[in-house]
């Protein structure tokens, strides 16, 4: 019959409607501004607003979540920042855009190269946010960034990021990826252990 | 057609047909056979006519610049299935020409326009062999490996100039004209006229007028885009009308050529991998497989089973997302402004919740890795994909169903417009939901099976009014069939490793050439790569099914109403980032 | 104290405490801004694959209309800025400039992700204008690839910041002498930015010079 199917489509909108003011009736402010309520909003389960409320509300974002990179340092004994970068390029050279530049640190007087860049730069507007410098640096020295709200009204003074905005502590890197920096950390203790046992042997 | 000669093998049905015109390719990699331009076209006639091979996958072109020539690389397929036969054929590279496949294979115009206009390959023949990707005037053929872009660095990445000791400095200040742009030594912008536009002299040479002319009026021609709501993106239509009726349509593209190819042949293999995702952005983890299954096939290796069955979830659930948005979108063409695509948005954002906790990125995956993908998946993801599987996703694709399936309107505007039939289907190459709803059960999954889509029991959605309304149906079905092929891998997935071997950012890559193509959401999505042996792939050419499919938009539109015009665009799911590359 | 008229026009003047539930005092400033910054309304406009993280903020989960600004126009005349949301060719840089011409002010301009603000990952392509920059002023830039729904969001805010720190006094759109047009680039060999033909012709000269004399040289 004509017109049936316009009808029955009217009230799959009009049910959506009402579901989502009998969810707010229903769970009331338990659904808005906590942690649990954005959880249960963004579950397969939900049935109302479905809408985060940023900047108030942030979606919280998973831990494999990738932006821009960063490099992670640890406390030196003096407090000093120590880079785990040591230079040696790979990230450089895996980037699909080569949007990382690195300047090794040679040692003044043999000429040698050290192990720390003397400079590090990422133009974050050619960076692709693929994660790729992460995936293969083998110090787990640069890292992929959560924060996203980075916004700015200028781009060609502050948009090749160096050292300065690129460092990130090591504290961070743990609070924003606990699975991963604790698996890593068992990986190096363990890299460690069987080191001392080699050399207390040999 | 002969039955012995189908039943037989393709390799002894072709030594025994084409014997004279033939000559089998031997550079070690290499497969298919050669065919000097003179008989290609009496070779292919037989292809179509007597072999079967009715359906010309891809056109490309490689240039072998040592060697002084380009050769044409055609990949045959039947579309009752199988695997393909490749053709290749080579002229010069100054003034080389090849003869043009369109009069046989109409689905070759557009992708022989693409060779021109990037290759300089002439093809005589060509109905309208105009640049399609660049605009006409632009200096030179791009794909041409003595060609360089004005920010040219090295032949290849990565560039030395980043390390040990790279100093950040934008592009920009190391080119003579300061900014992204080259011009001819002779050139003098003083004196220097712009090329008119020709597309209008083609729709009026192109012009089909209407059979029952009752009032003589003048023609109009409208431009839709390229910034216009309904064009999904930077996508231009040239129409021209008869009243409101199209008697004349050319589309315009390559506002978004962003050198996909150019730019894939400096980086290294495992480079590319993100660079695929923005292809189609609404499907990235299609696009990875697609591009992992041609580089595995030229490194022989073997993902491991687990891997086999996370990409497998990957690319049914990439596949749900994208039809959801795209049936979402019709409405949107049909006026239904933003409600069904709101209520598909959701869906697609709970997809891609699950894309962020497994690869990091809502859309730009870079999931997939030679030989596996890069990190398993949690248990509580894999959780919440059964979740979704069995619970959300199959009320919410009834309820789809049960708003517009039946809805008036969108009968009344869907049925019967924008109608390809079987043979133009094929014949233009279309491919995905357009193939099938013309009639075609013909999909890469079934066809001529990749990965492990052998195991599971699927159906082909297949429909055969060929028109708007039964191209959404393939694509609800599509999306039911996806949930079963989802239930069965989620059942059946295994443990054990996702890489096989160690992960490597260098990969080897013997010389020769594969062509992987995998069933996109869009249709059959191939990539064509040649390896020379080197860290970069030497050609790297992606068979992309928007883009071919639009080369029946003409046939589709025609003597349609100007307004149906978008809601048949919408109906072809273009993806600007796949259409121009 | 009766605060100077300067201090009021200061846009971080404070309401005295004591005066809070009482009176209401702002500056026309202040009422201009919050009118304007409420109701910005973007053109509908999208380029690559922003575009479609742009379309997710518009939809019910990020829901721009929070901020005023789901009223997304198809026509540059209608819209108040414009979200450049995608890698800009070449080819469509024509185009965007029209449109942007043809925006009524005030107009504002986002750069959104890598591509728009400075090339992004196809910054090396031949058909990519390195950042929309190189045509039209732009307002707020935004890095990523793409830029995530609530990033994007994120930039909407620090437009809508700028806006704030806004005065009429100073407004170009309500001076006498007409805002000047941005010519269009035209397509030849290559893009031709129409603003430099000039040094394009004398580069031109230049390499043909340097050209010419490196063979004498090489005789010589």
């Amino acid at each position: 019959m004509s017109g049936k199917g316009i009808v029955h489509g009217l009230g799959v909108t009009l049910r959506h409607l009402l579901r989502t003011y009998w969810d707010d009736l229903k769970k009331g402010r338990r659904r808005y501004f906590n942690p649990e309520g954005i959880a249960y909003r963004q579950s397969p389960e939900v049935d109302g607003i479905f809408t985060v409320q940023y900047p108030e509300e942030k979606l919280p974002v998973p831990e494999e979540f990738r932006y821009l990179p960063f490099l992670v340092y640890d406390p030196g004994p003096a407090g000093e920042k120590v880079l785990r970068c040591t230079s040696c390029g790979i990230c450089a050279k895996v980037c699909p855009p080569q949007c990382i530049w690195i300047t090794r640190t040679t040692d003044p007087e043999t000429g040698k190269p050290v192990p720390t860049p003397a400079e590090f730069a990422i133009d974050i507007d050619i960076c692709m946010n693929c994660g790729l410098c992460a995936e293969y640096c083998p110090f787990d020295a640069i890292k992929m960034d959560h924060d996203y709200e980075i916004a700015g009204y200028d781009r060609m003074t502050t948009n090749i990021y160096t050292i300065e905005q690129l460092a990130r502590s090591a504290d961070y890197y743990r609070k924003i990826r606990p699975n991963a920096f604790a698996s890593e950390e068992k990986d190096r203790l363990e890299r460690e252990a069987a080191k001392a046992a080699r050399a207390g042997t040999g | 057609m002969n039955d012995r000669l189908l039943s037989s093998t393709v390799d002894e049905a072709v030594s025994s047909r084409l014997s004279g015109l033939l000559t089998e390719d031997t550079r070690p990699g290499y497969s298919g056979y050669l065919v000097a331009p003179e008989n290609l076209l009496e070779a292919v006639q037989i292809l179509r006519d007597e072999l079967g091979f009715d359906y010309l996958s891809s056109v490309t072109g490689v240039d072998y610049l040592e060697e002084d020539r380009l050769e044409t690389v055609y990949h045959f397929y039947r579309s009752t299935g199988g695997s393909g036969l490749v053709l290749k054929s080579s002229c010069s590279r100054e003034n080389g020409r090849i003869p043009s496949l369109t009069p046989i294979y109409p689905g070759a115009e557009f992708q022989e326009r693409e060779a021109w206009d990037l290759l300089g390959i002439r093809f005589e023949g060509h109905p309208d062999l105009r640049r399609i990707l660049m605009w006409e005037g632009f200096d030179g053929h791009p794909l041409r490996k003595d060609w360089r872009e004005p920010y040219f660095e090295e032949e290849a990445k990565p560039f030395k100039s980043r390390w040990p000791d790279g100093k950040a400095v934008r592009s920009e200040e190391k080119t003579p004209f300061g900014d992204n742009v080259c011009f001819p030594p002779d050139f003098d912008p003083q004196t220097w006229q712009a090329e008119p536009e020709t597309v209008i002299e083609r729709l009026q040479q192109d012009e089909k007028p209407l059979a029952d002319e009752e009032i003589q009026t003048d023609r109009i021609v409208v431009n839709l885009g390229p910034q216009h709501p309904s064009t999904h993106g930077v996508f231009r239509m040239t129409v021209m009308l008869d009243g409101e009726t199209i008697v004349s349509l050319k589309p315009v593209m390559g506002y978004l050529h962003r050198n996909h190819e150019k730019i894939a042949e400096r980086n290294t293999f495992l480079q590319n991998m993100p660079f695929t995702d923005r292809l189609d952005y609404l499907a990235s983890m299609s696009n990875n497989f697609g591009y992992a299954i041609a580089v595995e096939k030229l490194m022989g290796v073997t993902p491991p089973e687990r891997a086999e069955y996370i990409r497998v979830i990957m690319a049914e659930l990439t596949r749900i997302s994208s039809h959801i948005m795209t049936t979402g979108f019709l409405l949107n063409d049909l006026g239904a402004f933003f409600t069904p695509a709101l209520y598909a948005l959701e869906e697609r954002e709970l997809i891609l919740d699950i894309f962020e906790m497994v690869s990091g990125s809502r859309m730009m995956c870079n999931y997939f890795r030679f030989g596996g993908v890069v990190r398993d998946i949690p248990e509580d993801v894999l959780g919440r994909i059964r979740q979704l599987v069995t619970d959300r996703l199959p009320r919410k694709i009834d309820e789809l169903d049960s708003y517009l399936t039946n809805n008036e309107i969108v009968k009344t505007r869907c049925q019967g417009v924008g109608v390809l039939t079987d043979v133009q289907a094929i014949a233009y190459s279309a491919a995905g939901p357009i193939l099938r709803a013309s009639g075609v059960p013909y999909d890469v999954r079934r066809a001529d099976p990749y990965s492990i889509y052998d195991r599971f029991d699927f159906d082909v959605a297949v429909q055969t009014h060929g028109d708007v309304y039964d191209r959404y149906l393939v694509r609800l079905q599509e999306m039911r069939e996806s949930l079963k092929i989802l239930r069965q891998a989620l059942r059946d997935i295994p443990g054990g490793p996702v890489l096989a071997g160690k992960p490597q950012y260098q990969v080897r890559v013997p010389a020769g050439e594969a062509y992987g193509r995998v069933e996109g959401p869009k249709g059959e999505l191939g990539f064509y790569v040649v390896s020379n042996g080197k860290p970069n792939p030497y050609r790297y050419h992606v068979r992309a099914p928007s883009f071919i499919n639009l080369t029946s938009l003409e046939t589709m539109c025609m003597h349609q109403k100007v307004a149906d015009a978008v809601v048949v665009l919408g109906s072809v799911d273009i993806i600007l980032g796949e259409v121009d590359r | 104290m009766n605060p100077s008229p300067e201090s009021i026009q200061n846009q971080d003047y404070q309401i005295p405490v004591e005066l809070r539930q009482q009176v209401t005092i702002t500056t026309l400033d202040r009422i201009y801004n919050w009118g304007r910054r409420n109701s910005m309304w973007p053109m509908m406009f999208g380029l690559a694959c922003c575009a479609i993280e742009m379309i997710c903020t518009a939809a019910s989960r990020y829901d721009f209309s929070r901020f005023g600004m789901e009223v997304m126009r198809a026509s540059p005349r209608q819209a108040d800025v414009m979200i450049v949301s995608g890698t800009v060719t070449k080819k469509m840089v024509p185009q965007i400039v029209r449109l942007y011409n043809q925006m009524g002010e005030p107009k504002y301009v986002i750069a959104m992700g890598a591509c728009a603000s400075g090339g992004g990952p196809f910054k090396e392509g031949y058909n990519v204008v390195s950042g929309i920059d190189k045509f039209v002023p732009v307002d707020v830039y935004i890095p990523g690839c793409p830029p995530t729904p609530q990033a994007l969001l994120n930039g909407l805010i620090t437009l809508q910041k700028k806006v704030d720190h806004e005065t009429i006094k100073s407004a170009r759109w309500y001076r006498s002498d007409p805002v000047p047009e941005i010519p269009v680039p035209i397509l030849g060999p290559d893009l031709i930015d129409v603003r430099r033909i000039e040094a394009i012709r004398q580069t031109i000269q230049t390499l043909a010079d340097e050209a010419g004399n490196r063979p004498q040289e090489g005789e010589a």
